[in-house]
């Protein structure tokens, strides 16, 4: 197929289509909008077999949703701040309910202040849901994640939901070149979702979603966190079938300019993209600097950041959420993969593009000059004039 | 090539869609974009921007654009209300919408930089009806700065309104389109 001019919603509907789900309930909200927009376009035009549920509120998107997994049916739906808040009773239970769910954030500022723009906000209050998470740099790796996403989430070994988060506007309304692959591809690399034990299957009728005691609450919360680690293979083997039909090579933890690094940043989303530029500057003047995103979010990809922070000398993390009473979220993660590290790098916290304050290379620099001169700070809320 | 246009307009004159046409049009000539409004509660009237980079290499920079080497003004009323020129990079281009005559717009702007002008209002009301400039200003804009190839240009518009507008109505787009090519000065 030739190359698209479309926005990263648009791109995400386009691998739905392609994929083809049996069900997809959502309820429209800013960012995200354009994805069940475009979606149900399809569903109209008869270009999908899907049963588009029309809700009346994202509660009841991942309620029918987990319900409809649950019932053996490949079940997607998206959503962005506000609308993963009213999600959050839900979360947990999806993933308890081991149903995999596939369900794109188009991340945007929670409320309050009210907020329609961009940061990780809603996404980094759900990190401990349950629920793999991947992240995109551009508008390509929003379609792509799209693509992967079912391939992880309803592997026997995971078999649990999983967010592809994608920049609200900054990559959900933007406009930029994408290569999409060719439907056939998209249908055998995804292939056909097998529930292990689904509902509609009466045959072998089972019962989902009861009451746990105590042993049992502890066992399987226990089985998902055993998921949840086997989801770190699964990623990988995902990443390298993606790439025999794509050419394109994704890892869980990206980096640039990383090897011969004495100081590295560590990013998440788009911002990877405008950091990677920064360090082309900075190198272009003699300056040992690297950029890194860890693409799987969750769960943590602990070995890979200590492989990639190893021998380095300072680390910035920019977080772009910003806990009140806290370090932030990818902070806290990054330093548990430095905690066992001999001669680990300073590891400094940088607060950034809350509610959409534009993340800009000028900006980014600035952490480096700080690492470079020695003044960076454990914490630093960027851009606020006292 | 690496360019980065700033566009300002009103909520409601297709600022959006000319910023899409543009980008459609480079990667049909196999170059990289990313195009994207200035996000906010979009309301009818209120003054927006949106930013283009084009390159002939993948674009990784996904902030704002603070400093164009186009400034293009679709609503010749903002200006004196928004700042135009700021970040304005030298030997940089400001094509305006309307019936001012360039010079008069440079005294206006205070700028020494090179001022375009167009009368793309009174263009597509003629010929389509409807003060809907964001057309016709695509085609001034090609001509001021030939970024993408014209023949493109029109390609892209008959694209983007395939299936939105009637056969009629896209016709009339790409006259208000070659009008404003021919008339930019």
């Amino acid at each position: 197929m030739a190359d698209l001019a479309i926005n990263g919603d648009s791109a995400i509907a386009l691998a739905w289509k392609q994929i083809d789900p049996d069900v997809c309930a959502a309820y429209p909200i800013t960012p995200q909008t354009i994805i069940v927009e475009r979606f149900s376009d399809y569903v109209a035009d008869g270009e999908v077999n899907t049963n588009f549920v029309c809700v009346e509120s994202e509660h009841s998107a991942l309620t029918l949703c987990t319900a409809s997994s649950s019932a053996g049916a490949r079940t997607f739906t998206a959503t962005a701040s506000q609308g993963l808040a009213y999600m959050w009773e839900m979360l947990p239970i999806t993933s308890a309910m081991r149903t995999p769910v596939v369900m794109a954030v188009a991340n945007r500022a929670l409320s309050g202040p009210i907020n329609i723009n961009n940061d990780h906000s809603d996404a980094m209050a759900a990190r401990d849901c349950g629920w793999v998470m991947i992240f995109a740099e551009n508008v390509q790796e929003a379609y792509d994640n799209a693509v992967m996403a079912p391939r992880i989430a309803e592997h026997h070994d995971v078999q649990l939901p999983i967010m592809t988060n994608i920049d609200g506007f900054i990559l959900t309304h933007a406009v930029e070149r994408m290569t999409p692959l060719d439907s056939k591809d998209v249908k055998s690399f995804v292939g056909d979702f097998k529930p292990l034990y689904p509902l509609l299957d009466w045959k072998n009728p089972v019962t989902h979603g009861v009451m746990d005691g105590p042993e049992y609450y502890y066992k399987h919360k226990y089985q998902m966190v055993e998921a949840m680690e086997n989801a770190i293979k699964v990623t990988e083997k995902v990443f390298k079938d993606f790439k025999k039909i794509s050419g394109r090579e994704y890892r869980l933890v990206e980096e640039y300019m990383c090897d011969d690094a004495e100081f590295v940043a560590v990013v998440l989303g788009s911002s990877y993209g405008t950091m990677k530029a920064v360090v082309d500057e900075l190198r272009a003047e003699g300056k040992k600097v690297g950029a890194i995103m860890p693409r799987l979010y969750r769960p943590w990809p602990d070995k890979h950041m200590t492989a990639a922070l190893k021998g380095k000398k300072a680390v910035a993390v920019l977080d772009k959420h910003a806990p009140i009473g806290a370090y932030g979220a990818l902070y806290a993660d990054v330093c548990t993969s430095l905690i066992d590290m001999k001669d680990a790098p300073a590891a400094y916290n940088y607060i950034y593009g809350l509610g959409g304050k534009d993340a800009t290379a000028k900006d980014f620099r600035t952490i480096f000059e700080d690492m470079l001169a020695g003044k960076a700070a454990k914490y630093t809320f960027m851009g606020v004039d006292e | 090539m690496d360019l980065e246009i700033c566009w300002h307009g009103r909520g409601g004159q297709g600022v959006v869609t000319a910023n899409e046409i543009l980008a459609e049009t480079a990667i049909r000539e196999g170059k990289y974009v990313k195009a994207f409004p200035e996000f906010g509660p979009e309301r009818m009237g209120a003054p927006i921007r949106a930013f283009t980079r084009i390159s002939d290499n993948p674009i990784r920079i996904h902030s704002q654009v603070y400093e164009p080497d186009i400034v293009v003004v679709l609503d010749g009323t903002l200006i004196g209300k928004v700042d135009i020129t700021g970040g304005l990079k030298k030997g940089g281009i400001i094509l305006v919408n309307t019936h001012d005559s360039p010079e008069e717009i440079k005294s206006a702007l205070k700028t020494g930089e090179k001022c375009y002008t167009i009368d793309a209002t009174k263009i597509s009301i003629e010929e389509l009806g409807r003060p809907m400039a964001n057309t016709a200003i695509l085609g001034a804009l090609v001509k001021v700065a030939p970024i993408v190839a014209y023949p493109k240009l029109e390609d892209a518009v008959t694209a983007k309104f395939t299936g939105k507008l009637s056969e009629k109505m896209i016709v009339k787009n790409l006259s208000a389109l070659k009008r404003a090519y021919e008339e930019v000065h």
